[in-house]
């Protein structure tokens, strides 16, 4: 657990505060509000996580409490609170997957990056942690990875190992 | 074969295009509709063609748009839900995925026939490959005149916008999805108001699905009454189903509705049967929520008649021996699945899910993902199947939203119709961590009286 007086300072580059503006024009005159998840969205795939200053940053930028955005980003599975490894495999540990080997699948895992649900590895690449359905259950089982949000689907031990080899070597 | 209305063209190359998607005929609805209806005629075709929501509810989508209020001067929103998240459900990132502009050309009609002149996408921030498709889609459509300003010439304006959520299953409950566009927590608002009284920014909102909003294309091409006379009684025009779990060929499935549930597993057109030559054990008709059902109560009616998949044919025998076809998530459970280890798989789902906000959802799902864990790894009591029972009933009916309703009927359903699986797995702590109670006699239909369900019907 990273203590929040250890979290460093972050600063928004122009391009990111570009877009920033460019969704806060699609809402009401007064409603900026309304942009919160979106840009919070862009904070973590900038930085890998929603981190204090970030989150203060934001609610300085769309002219709310800080309580608003701490509020919105621990409601929501999708915003890290902490730093996670570079590549954060999500495996989806729903029903429908389950029925076809999504829990053998998340065994796998665990022992090929040879750390526990939520854990780093040690050279900071990856994590990895179980999900709810992420509406792929015809493909099952599946995982994504964000920021982008791929999709991996009808995943198998060995599509998995490739998975892990092809990012380590990215 | 069936008709489709949605899925016709799906494996045409480049039907992600809008140069692809007009060949086959794509915005003819939007030209029709804003050259030629009044918006007053094209709720009229949408009411005609009995088209009910394809979200789960099944509530009429011409009588909700009818119900929007039209002050003077206030604006008006459509909000298409695409927060697509109830177990075994994927019909709508399918759409997206492939044929984006079917959604687009939907929301740009249903947006005039509801006056209004900013609309939003909400998808579930998990989607972000659909969200790139739906603005790429957008930018096109826009470019070729059918967004922005003054439309084909006719004087009408709409923005239409994507907007990702954060990852919460109860933001695909209407208000719940209001409260998060408005950038604040998933929670649920106390109806009435109603949205399509007082939604987004407090404006009348009327909220639709994916698949809803994408059905008044043909609707609008052909007429409702052409619509309505596809499908069997108040079951109108096509569904998506979503067919998940032990099938040959899992996958999204246009249907007629009123296609035999027996048909729809078995046949090559459709699921192909259950993988590995194994045989049905279950099924979950209508997404996690709905009741689940064994194989004979599936197939047929109590009464031996065969089950359609329509909304009616699907409840009949209420909850005794019936279920829902919700949002058509279809899973299929082979006899080597264990019903009390699912059963605890969707608590903890609903428990994971559960915004907080109500204590009965709020504890009772913690409730039962706990009781349930200690029964399907050997530490269950014979009075647990009671405690789970009086649980459920405690949560159903008590909460502001459906999720408890949601959470509730998969555990009660499991237990009225597979009690002995739990309770050999008190009775057999050891055995049952290793092997699995197998197909079993199952649902012998109970006579025992079950009380009257409610549904949430906006």
């Amino acid at each position: 657990m990273l203590k929040v007086e250890e979290q460093q300072p972050v600063e928004f580059s122009s391009a990111l505060l570009v877009n920033f503006d460019e969704i806060v024009k699609r809402y009401p005159a007064g409603k900026q509000k309304s942009a919160l998840l979106p840009i919070l969205h862009l904070v973590q795939a900038e930085f890998g996580w929603t981190s204090v200053p970030a989150m203060d940053k934001v609610a300085e930028y769309l002219n709310i409490e800080p309580i608003e955005v701490y509020e919105v980003a621990s409601f929501y599975s999708m915003y890290f609170l902490q730093p996670k490894g570079k590549y954060v495999l999500e495996v989806c540990r729903t029903g429908p997957c389950c029925l076809v080997g999504a829990e053998k699948i998340m065994g796998h895992i665990e022992n090929k990056l040879g750390v526990k649900e939520g854990e780093v590895t040690a050279d900071g690449l990856f994590s990895w942690r179980g999900v709810e359905c992420l509406a792929a259950c015809g493909f099952a089982p599946v995982l994504q990875i964000g920021p982008e949000y791929t999709f991996y689907e009808n995943l198998t031990e060995q599509s998995v190992d490739q998975l892990i080899d092809d990012l380590r070597n990215k | 074969m069936g008709r489709k209305l949605l899925l016709e063209h799906i494996n045409v190359p480049g039907i992600n295009t809008l140069e692809v998607y007009r060949q086959k005929g794509g915005y003819r609805a939007v030209e029709k509709a804003i050259k030629t209806l009044t918006p007053d005629e094209i709720v009229e075709e949408v009411k005609k063609s009995g088209l009910r929501g394809r979200g789960g509810a099944g509530f009429p989508t011409g009588m909700k748009w009818s119900f929007l209020a039209k002050p003077e001067g206030v604006p008006r929103y459509l909000v298409c839900n695409a927060d697509e998240s109830e177990p075994g459900t994927f019909k709508d990132r399918y759409l997206m995925n492939y044929i984006p502009h079917a959604l687009i050309e939907g929301m740009i009609v249903s947006s005039f026939a509801l006056g209004a002149n900013t609309s939003y996408i909400y998808v579930r921030g998990e989607m972000m490959p659909q969200i790139r498709i739906l603005e790429k889609a957008i930018a096109e459509a826009k470019a070729a005149g059918f967004l922005g300003q003054n439309i084909l010439g006719t004087g009408y304006n709409l923005e239409l916008y994507v907007q990702p959520g954060g990852g919460a299953y109860i933001c695909g409950e209407e208000t719940a999805l209001l409260e998060s566009l408005e950038g604040k927590r998933g929670n649920p608002r106390i109806k009435p108001p109603f949205p399509a009284i007082a939604g987004l920014y407090g404006c009348p909102t009327v909220v639709n699905n994916v698949e809803s909003i994408a059905a008044v294309v043909p609707i609008i091409n052909d007429g409702g009454d052409e619509y309505a006379k596809i499908g069997i009684g108040r079951s109108t025009g096509t569904k998506l189903i979503s067919a998940s779990g032990n099938l040959v060929k899992p996958g999204v499935y246009e249907i007629e509705l009123g296609l035999p549930v027996e048909e729809f597993i078995y046949s090559d057109e459709y699921c192909g049967g259950i993988a590995n030559g194994k045989r049905l054990k279950a099924t979950v008709a209508g997404g996690s929520s709905v009741p689940i059902l064994p194989a004979n109560l599936t197939l047929k009616y109590a009464n031996g008649d065969p089950r359609l998949m329509s909304y009616e044919s699907l409840s009949e025998g209420g909850f005794a021996t019936g279920t829902m076809l919700g949002s058509g998530g279809f899973i299929a459970f082979d006899e080597d699945q264990c019903i009390v280890r699912n059963t605890w798989n969707f608590a903890r789902f609903y428990h994971h899910e559960s915004c907080g906000q109500c204590s009965p959802c709020r504890e009772g799902t913690g409730w039962l993902e706990k009781v349930l864990h200690r029964l399907e790894y050997g530490h269950g009591k014979m009075s647990d199947i009671d405690l789970l029972v009086d649980v459920s009933k405690k949560i159903e009916g008590n909460t502001i939203c459906p999720l408890g309703d949601a959470a509730a009927w998969p555990v009660a359903s499991a237990i009225r119709h597979f009690r002995d699986e739990f309770e050999w797995h008190v009775k057999e702590p050891v055995k049952s961590l290793s092997s699995n109670y197998g197909l079993a006699n199952y649902a012998v239909p109970i006579e025992k009286k079950v009380e009257e369900v409610k549904q949430d019907n906006l």
